[in-house]
């Protein structure tokens, strides 16, 4: 479909975003790789290569077997509830329901603010008070309306840590996940539904053979951009609870700047980043070829 | 009567969800608008007495007296920041767009590929050299430096949406041009530019709230306060135990307000971007 001769004023005007691509990104990653073969673990750089020492060490670290696990955890947690939050909420409003754009919009409104924000707010919601104050926050809310079952220390507690931010993180989402599953309902032609329904199905049917098969391309783009931003997540943990305690709510992102640009361990932060990188590389990389080698 | 009890659950189910949603813009603005004197960690749920807008006033000053700082410098840096970031790399993203949908060439779909990666890559796996490259390019710690990242950047996720709405584009048009002995530049000034303004508005609404809302960027390029974007400077007053926690949450409400007014106001767009920002055109 191109067109024909000028073939190289093209070239020359794209050539600026290449090489800044490729210098910022593929030589940097490049570059961050070098470092985490070295032995620049302290304020000044050293580059004499150790070889696979700084990751040796980062394995055997247990603060980030911690870190690895928190990512698991708030991973599973985060993508399963953005997806049946999403698709709930998309069916309900998909109901011809008066006031649809108002839900809608609320939904969708956390979209736009940043994770700093709303790690402000949760962290204050997700107080656990203390002994002379009482129950603050959400857990003032629950001995408000009686549900005292559901107070509890939230990232205070070890046992919950990650699980609160990821609530929050959830909050954030969620109507994202809605918007995508809306406009795919949409996207549904209506002889579809009103066929099956002719031929006898009933709501359920019509949902498990025809709606569910229609929204799996839009599951698995959400699953993709909803699990790498949950591998990545930094700034709600910096801006709700830090670390936590037992590093509970630690995660890679955070280790890595903490190791890096507060303990000045240059070498073993870099590691830290390629592992980080590698495993958005996993889920990412088969998504962008199948993607762009269906369209070409 | 069946469906108005299915109607009723619906309701019923939704309603639960927005207490979800709210809870947080509910606190946000609420604790905002009381007075000092009123405001208690024991009393947040309740309505404020009467309009006091203090907390607004003590998060956009600051306190002197209490020693910190006050968010007015670096929302101003935030504006100054956004504001060429996301005119440019917008331009940049139309170019790139421009020339990976109407002038293709042996390699271009793996270019856009490669350049597409750069949007999902966690920013740790780069912030080392760029710190270092910064400093070499002696625009370390400065709003300019800061610019130029985002700029760098955002280049995957503009081209991506130019790229998504040019393909809308017919290509007959430039071709038509073409016969008519215009060149690529002309092109793009007299055919595709003109159309470009809905692909403008998504791209630009779409870097305007990710280059505000950014903190990774610029906690780390710029570590001096004087230069710092909002959102860093938002987490320092909120991890500073001498602030109180309705000043924070003033400042919170403060910090989210641009991005939340260009969702009110262009909203439209914004989903248009959030769409696209996964699924292809």
């Amino acid at each position: 479909m191109q067109i024909k001769g000028d073939k190289w004023t093209p070239i020359l005007f794209i050539t600026p975003s290449i090489v800044a691509v490729g210098i910022f990104i593929y030589g940097f990653i490049g570059w961050t790789g070098f470092i985490s073969f070295t032995k620049w673990n302290d304020v000044l750089p050293d580059y004499t290569l150790v070889e696979f020492e700084n990751y040796r060490k980062l394995f055997a670290n247990m603060r980030f077997q911690i870190d690895l696990n928190n990512t698991l955890v708030f991973t599973v947690i985060f993508v399963i509830s953005c997806l049946v939050i999403g698709l709930l909420l998309a069916i309900l409003i998909d109901q011809r329901i008066k006031g649809e754009g108002i839900f809608r919009n609320l939904f969708l409104l956390p979209m736009a603010v940043s994770f700093i924000v709303s790690g402000v707010i949760w962290r204050w919601l997700f107080n656990p008070g203390s002994i002379q104050m009482g129950n603050i926050g959400v857990n003032q809310l629950f001995e408000k309306v009686g549900l005292n079952f559901l107070i509890c220390g939230w990232y205070t507690d070890p046992d919950i840590g990650i699980k609160a931010v990821a609530i929050a993180a959830i909050w954030q989402f969620s109507g994202y996940t809605m918007a995508l599953y809306l406009a795919g309902l949409r996207g549904i032609p209506l002889e579809l539904r009103e066929a099956a329904s002719i031929d006898g199905a009933d709501q359920f049917q019509i949902f498990y053979h025809i709606i569910l098969p229609f929204l799996r391309p839009i599951t698995f783009g959400a699953i993709i951009i909803l699990g790498h931003i949950s591998l990545k997540i930094f700034d709600l943990i910096v801006a709700m609870t830090g670390s936590g305690p037992a590093f509970s709510c630690d995660v890679p992102a955070f280790f890595m700047y903490d190791t890096t640009f507060r303990g000045n361990h240059f070498a073993q932060g870099a590691s830290i980043a390629i592992v980080l990188l590698l495993l958005v590389s996993l889920l990412i990389i088969p998504y962008l070829v199948s993607t762009f080698r269906k369209e070409a | 009567m069946k469906i108005s009890i299915t109607r009723l659950i619906i309701y019923i189910i939704l309603a639960i969800f927005i207490i979800f949603y709210i809870i947080p813009m509910y606190i946000m603005v609420v604790t905002g608008m009381k007075s000092f004197a009123e405001v208690s960690l024991d009393t947040m749920w309740n309505l404020p007495f009467s309009l006091n807008f203090n907390s607004f006033n003590v998060a956009w000053v600051g306190n002197m007296k209490q020693g910190f700082r006050g968010l007015s410098g670096s929302f101003l840096n935030s504006v100054l920041l956004v504001i060429p970031a996301t005119i440019i790399s917008a331009l940049f993203g139309s170019l790139n767009g421009y020339v990976l949908t109407k002038w293709r060439f042996y390699g271009s779909d793996l270019i856009f590929t490669m350049i597409l990666f750069g949007m999902f890559i966690p920013y740790q796996s780069i912030i080392i050299p760029l710190v270092l490259t910064l400093q070499k390019l002696q625009v370390y710690g400065t709003i300019p430096g800061l610019i130029l990242v985002h700029i760098i950047y955002g280049i995957p996720i503009s081209t991506l949406i130019f790229r998504n709405y040019y393909i809308t584009v017919p290509t007959e048009m430039v071709e038509a041009s073409k016969i008519d002995g215009a060149n690529f530049l002309s092109i793009y000034r007299w055919v595709i530019f003109p159309l470009s303004m809905p692909g403008f508005a998504v791209a630009m609404i779409w870097q305007f709230t990710s280059i505000w809302n950014d903190f990774l960027f610029g906690l780390i390029v710029t570590p001096n306060p004087a230069s710092q974007p909002i959102t860093v400077a938002l987490n320092n007053l909120a991890g500073s135990y001498i602030v109180q926690w309705n000043v924070q949450i003033a400042g919170a409400l403060i910090t989210a307000l641009p991005p939340i007014l260009v969702y009110l106001f262009l909203g439209k767009f914004f989903l248009r971007g959030l769409l696209q920002g996964s699924l292809k055109g």
